[in-house]
């Protein structure tokens, strides 16, 4: 697929940096507001996807390395289920840092309360460590499927003539 | 011969089990019970101490099936990798 032209391309390099932004976001405020690691996961890997569209996968494959991604998705894995065993002293999956200070041990009021990012214990390390898996995984996708629907991609058929 | 039988005395005894299963159903159009329901809006705050109660459902109370999600997502990516895999190169 060619690259699109130089005004999709700027307005996909501007706004590809918001969805990640707001994907983050969800993730972090996974315990706090609607969404979590799966749904902000998903949104930054509209990051990849709008660059792919944008500028075509030749391009892309020599930006990023397929080596992070599958890194990024092992290890988000492997942290939520180190954040599951090592509540064993109780259960698989106790929630062992809840209430107990530090960095998500806040305690909250019971009810209506404003909430605060550093609560909820394991919850928000699984939501950033499901959310790190998403974004390799979904972004490994993306790369794959684009390469292979597009295998023999002629290079240097970039539209030039409006760029200088 | 001897496998038609065994099949007909596997299908009755499953049949009956089941048949003996649904006697404890509730009555169709009954709603459901809600102790559950009641237990997770009165404690999950308390003791998840987290304001998002679904999240606090998903990643704690049920954190196994979550735990299946994520492992589900893994083999779709290896799946997918070992599908569009480029053919002679290493």
């Amino acid at each position: 697929m060619n690259p699109l032209s130089v005004v999709a391309r700027t307005v996909c390099n501007l706004f590809a940096w918001f969805l990640a932004i707001f994907g983050i976001y969800v993730i972090v405020h996974g315990h706090l507001t609607p969404g979590g690691g799966f749904q902000g996961g998903a949104v930054v890997a509209t990051f990849m996807a709008f660059l792919l569209v944008a500028h075509g996968g030749e391009k892309m494959q020599s930006w990023v390395r397929k080596d992070l991604f599958t890194l990024m998705e092992c290890f988000g894995l492997t942290l939520f289920i180190s954040a599951g065993l090592l509540g064993m002293s109780k259960t698989f999956f106790f929630n062992f840092l809840a209430k107990a200070g530090g960095v998500f041990g806040g305690v909250l009021p019971i009810g209506p309360n404003a909430g605060a990012l550093n609560t909820s214990g394991t919850i928000a390390l699984m939501n950033l460590s499901v959310g790190i898996e998403v974004v390799g995984g979904l972004s490994m996708i993306l790369l794959y499927m684009f390469s292979a629907a597009h295998p023999q991609e002629p290079m240097g058929r970039e539209e030039s003539g409006h760029d200088r | 011969m001897k496998a038609r039988i065994f099949f007909l005395i596997s299908i009755l005894v499953v049949g009956g089990l089941l048949w003996s299963g649904l006697q404890a159903v509730h009555p169709f159009g009954l709603p459901n019970g809600t102790p559950m329901d009641d237990y997770f809006i009165a404690n999950a705050q308390g003791e998840a101490a987290a304001n998002n109660v679904v999240t606090s459902i998903v990643f704690d109370y049920r954190g196994f099936d979550t735990l299946g999600e994520g492992a589900v997502l893994f083999t779709a990516v290896i799946s997918v990798a070992a599908l569009f895999r480029k053919r002679g190169h290493n």
